[in-house]
C-alpha cells in the first residue's frame, strides 16, 4: 500500500519532466523546499531573532520610563555594562547563580535517576507511588514557593517543629540566615525538579532492551557493573537531554526565589534572574536589566553549543 | 431620572464623537490594583454610582499591584492609556517624571478641605497629579487580653516598648512582630523608626538612621522579635499576630478586615512608640492616588477629571474608608469617619503627622528603598549597622 502511494507521484513527475525543462523543475523544487522552511524561519526571526537583537541593542541604550512616551532611547555606549559590572551585587548574583544551578542539577538528577531505577522494579503500588511523586511537578512554582516558605519558617515552620520533636534542636534558620538561605532555596528547587528528571529517565530506561540485562545476569555481572556498563551508556542521550533542559530552566529561575526569599536576606539569594527583574521592573532601568539578561543568554548559548556538539557526535 | 440619563448620554456622546478614534467614545477605563475580591467589589460599586451620576460607562481593569507601573508604561508606548490610573503614591513620581500625568488643578480639580500633607502626597515637584481617596499609615496593634493579663501598659516610648516586648516574650509567643522582609513592606515598616529618630532617606549613613536600626537589632537580641522577621511580609506579621505568636505588631489598617474575622481576638491600636517621651511619632503615609494619564485628548481628560472628582468625593471617601478601614483624605470626611470608628482614632492621629516617602527623593525612592532593604537585612543578620548603612548610602547614590 505504502509503496504505491510513494511511487505514483514520482512516476507522474518523470512523465511530465519530459515536457518542462529540467532547470525549471529543479528551481520549482527548490522553491517548494523553501516554502516549507519559510514559516519556521519567519517564526524564528520574529519570536527569537527580534527580541534577542532588541535586548542586545537595549543594553547599549539609556532606556527609561520616559522612553515609553517619547520613544527616545539615546545610545550611551557601554555605560550600562560598566554600571552593572561595577556593582558588587552582580558578582554576588553570578556566584549564587552558579552554585544554585550546579547544586540543583546534581540533586535533581541524582535523586531522579535513583528513583527512576527504583521504579523499574516490579512491586505493589508501583504506579500509584510513581504518580504521587509527580505531584511537585503539577504545583505552580509560586505556590510551591509560598508553601515552602511556611514549612521552612524558623519559629513556626513544620520542619523545625518536626526536628524539635525528634530532639534535633529545631532552630535551623533555613531562610533567615544569609549563610543558609541559598542552600534552602536549592533544596526546594531540587524537590521541584525531581519529578521531571525521574519521568524522562524512567522513559529512557524503558527503551533499554530487557535481553541485555538477561545476558548480563547470565554472565554473572553485579548490579553495579550492569548499571555502569549497560544502563548508563544506553541512557546517555536521555541524560544529555535531561541535564541540558534542567540547566536551561534552572539558570533563569526567578519566581521560586521571589516567593521564597525575595532575593534576601541581605541579597544572599540574588541570582542573575532576580537581578534582571529588579533592574528592569523594580528600578525601571531597562538598559541595566538588558545587560544582565544578555549575560544569561550568553551562558545559555555556550551550553546550547555543547549540547549540539554532543548530539552531533552521537549521530555519527 | 431615566430621560435625564438618556439626554446626558446623548450629550456626552455628541461631545466625544469627534475625538475618540481608537477609544470607545462612551466607555471610560480605570486601571487599578484591586484584584482582591472585596476591593474589586467596592470599586465596582463606586464606579457604578459615578457612571450613573456622569451618564457614562466606566470600566474597571485590575492588575496585581506590582504590575500597575509596567502595564501603564506598555499602554503608554502603544498609545492605549486608560483614562484614570490608580498608582501607589510611591510610584507616581516615576510616571510623572516621564511626562505621563496631567496636572489635576489644570483640569479643575480643587484641593479645598484636603490637608496639606495629603496634597503633597499626591504631588510631584509642586504639581498636584494625584487625588487620594483614603490614606493609611502604620500603627502599633496590640492584643488587649495578653497585655491586661500581664498587667502591662501600652508602650509609648522605645524603652517602654523594649521592656514590654521582653516581658511578653514567653514560650512560643514573641513580644512584638514586624516585617523586615526584602521588599517595600520592610522599608515601609522601618521608616517610622528612622524618621521618629531624626533620620532621613536623603542620607542613610547617619547616626540617627543607625540608631533606629540598632533599636531593631536590640529587639532581636532580646529575643522579643523573631529571627524570621527578615523573611516576613506585612501579611505574614498579621498571621503571626492572629495566631497568638506575637503580643504586639506594627501593621496597617488594611489588615483589619482579616483581623476581624477572628472573633475572640481583642486587638487595639496605638501610635508607634517614639525614642523619647515628647518626640513626634512620624509614620509613613501610604495609599493609592487617582491620576489622569497624559493622552493628549483634552475632552476625554476633562471627563476623566469628573470621574476622579466623583471617586474622591466626600461621600465616596467615607464609603471606601468604611469598607477598607483606611482614613479619608478629606478633612470633613475624616471627621465624620472618626466618629464612626473611634477604635481607629490612633490611626487618624498618626495619619495627621505622617510623611510621604517620595517628597524628598522623588523618583529616586526605589533606589533608596532597595539599598535600605539590603542594609537592614545585613544588620539584622549580624553586620554592624553603621557599616551596612554606609554601604547602602553609596549604593543609593550610584543608582544601583
Amino acid at each position: 500500500m505504502s509503496t504505491t502511494t510513494v511511487t505514483a507521484p514520482a512516476a507522474r513527475r518523470a512523465v511530465s519532466g519530459k515536457k518542462t525543462d529540467p532547470l525549471r523543475a529543479r528551481r520549482r523544487r527548490r522553491l517548494s523546499q523553501w516554502g516549507f522552511i519559510a514559516p519556521a524561519v519567519v517564526f524564528m526571526l520574529l519570536f527569537f531573532g527580534y527580541p534577542l537583537v532588541r535586548n542586545v541593542v537595549m543594553s547599549f541604550q539609556h532606556y527609561s520610563p520616559s522612553t515609553f512616551f517619547d520613544g527616545k532611547a539615546p545610545f550611551n555606549g557601554t555605560d550600562n555594562w560598566s554600571k552593572v559590572f561595577k556593582d558588587d551585587l552582580f558578582g554576588k548574583a553570578l556566584w549564587h547563580t552558579i552554585v544554585f544551578t550546579i547544586g540543583s542539577l546534581i540533586g535533581q538528577f541524582g535523586v531522579g535517576l535513583a528513583l527512576a531505577v527504583f521504579f523499574t522494579k516490579r512491586f505493589p503500588l508501583n504506579g500509584f507511588l510513581r504518580s504521587l511523586i509527580l505531584l511537585p511537578w503539577l504545583v505552580p512554582m509560586v505556590v510551591s514557593g509560598i508553601v515552602w516558605r511556611r514549612i521552612l519558617d524558623q519559629d513556626t515552620g513544620v520542619l523545625n517543629s518536626f526536628a524539635d520533636t525528634l530532639g534535633l534542636g529545631g532552630h535551623t534558620p533555613w531562610l533567615t540566615s544569609p549563610g543558609m538561605a541559598l542552600f534552602s532555596v536549592i533544596l526546594v528547587n531540587i524537590w521541584i525538579g525531581i519529578p521531571f528528571n525521574m519521568v524522562i529517565l524512567y522513559g529512557g530506561l524503558q527503551e533499554i532492551p530487557k535481553e541485555l540485562y538477561e545476558a548480563a545476569s547470565l554472565d554473572g555481572a553485579s548490579a553495579w557493573r550492569t548499571f555502569r556498563s549497560i544502563t548508563l551508556p544506553l541512557l546517555k542521550p536521555v541524560i544529555t537531554v535531561v541535564l541540558v533542559l534542567g540547566f536551561m530552566s534552572t539558570i533563569k529561575i526567578l519566581d521560586l526565589i521571589l516567593a521564597l526569599t525575595d532575593g534576601g536576606p541581605a541579597d544572599s539569594t540574588q541570582t542573575l534572574g532576580t537581578l534582571t527583574y529588579q533592574n528592569s521592573f523594580v528600578q525601571l532601568d531597562f538598559g541595566a536589566g538588558a545587560v544582565v539578561g544578555n549575560v544569561l543568554i550568553l551562558i545559555s548559548a555556550v551550553f546550547a553549543v555543547f549540547y549540539l556538539r554532543a548530539n552531533r557526535s552521537e549521530g555519527k | 431620572m431615566a430621560p435625564l440619563t438618556v439626554v446626558s448620554v446623548l450629550v456626552a456622546g455628541a461631545a466625544l464623537a469627534g475625538c475618540g478614534q481608537q477609544r470607545d467614545a462612551n466607555v471610560y477605563t480605570v486601571l487599578n490594583s484591586s484584584t482582591d475580591d472585596s476591593y474589586h467589589g467596592w470599586d465596582a460599586a463606586t464606579l457604578g454610582r459615578c457612571s450613573k451620576q456622569l451618564g457614562i460607562s466606566i470600566e474597571q481593569q485590575s492588575v496585581p499591584a506590582a504590575q500597575v507601573m509596567t502595564k501603564s508604561l506598555r499602554m503608554a508606548s502603544s498609545k492605549s492609556l486608560p483614562d484614570v490610573i490608580q498608582f501607589d503614591a510611591s510610584e507616581m513620581p516615576t510616571f510623572a517624571e516621564a511626562g505621563g500625568l496631567v496636572d489635576l488643578r489644570s483640569l479643575g480639580l480643587s484641593t479645598r478641605d484636603i490637608p496639606k500633607g495629603i496634597v503633597d502626597f499626591g504631588s510631584y515637584k509642586g504639581t498636584y497629579y494625584g487625588a487620594a481617596r483614603t490614606v493609611n499609615t502604620l500603627a502599633l496593634f496590640y492584643n488587649k487580653d495578653i497585655l491586661d493579663k500581664a498587667g502591662l501598659q501600652v508602650p509609648t516610648t522605645w524603652a517602654e516598648m523594649k521592656e514590654t516586648a521582653k516581658k511578653l516574650t514567653r514560650g512560643k509567643q514573641y513580644g512584638i512582630a514586624l516585617s523586615a522582609g526584602g521588599a517595600e513592606d520592610g522599608v515601609f515598616q522601618f521608616t517610622p523608626f528612622m524618621w521618629s529618630n531624626g533620620g532621613d532617606e536623603t542620607d542613610l549613613a547617619t547616626k540617627n538612621v543607625a540608631g533606629a536600626l540598632d533599636y531593631w537589632k536590640g529587639l532581636l537580641k532580646d529575643g522579643s522579635l523573631s529571627k524570621s522577621t527578615v523573611n516576613w511580609t506585612q501579611a505574614d506579621v498579621n498571621d503571626q499576630f492572629m495566631a497568638g505568636n506575637a503580643a504586639m505588631m506594627i501593621n496597617g489598617p488594611w489588615q483589619v478586615e482579616t483581623l476581624n474575622t477572628k472573633k475572640n481576638l481583642h486587638w487595639q491600636i496605638a501610635r508607634i512608640p517614639v525614642p523619647k517621651a515628647g518626640d513626634a511619632s512620624v509614620g509613613p503615609l501610604g495609599g493609592a492616588i487617582l491620576t489622569i494619564p497624559n493622552t493628549g485628548d483634552t475632552a476625554r481628560e476633562k471627563t476623566a477629571a469628573k470621574i476622579v472628582q466623583c471617586m474622591s468625593s466626600e461621600k465616596e471617601q467615607i464609603s471606601y474608608a468604611r469598607n477598607s478601614w483606611m482614613v479619608p483624605a478629606n478633612e470633613k470626611a475624616a471627621a465624620i469617619w472618626r466618629k464612626e470608628v473611634p477604635e481607629l482614632d490612633a490611626l487618624a492621629d498618626q495619619v495627621a503627622t505622617a510623611r510621604s516617602r517620595t517628597t524628598k527623593v522623588g523618583a529616586r525612592w526605589t533606589s533608596v528603598s532597595l539599598a535600605l532593604q539590603s542594609a537592614f537585612q545585613s544588620a539584622l543578620t549580624g553586620q554592624n549597622s553603621e557599616a551596612a548603612l554606609k554601604k547602602a548610602q553609596a549604593r543609593a547614590t550610584s543608582g544601583n
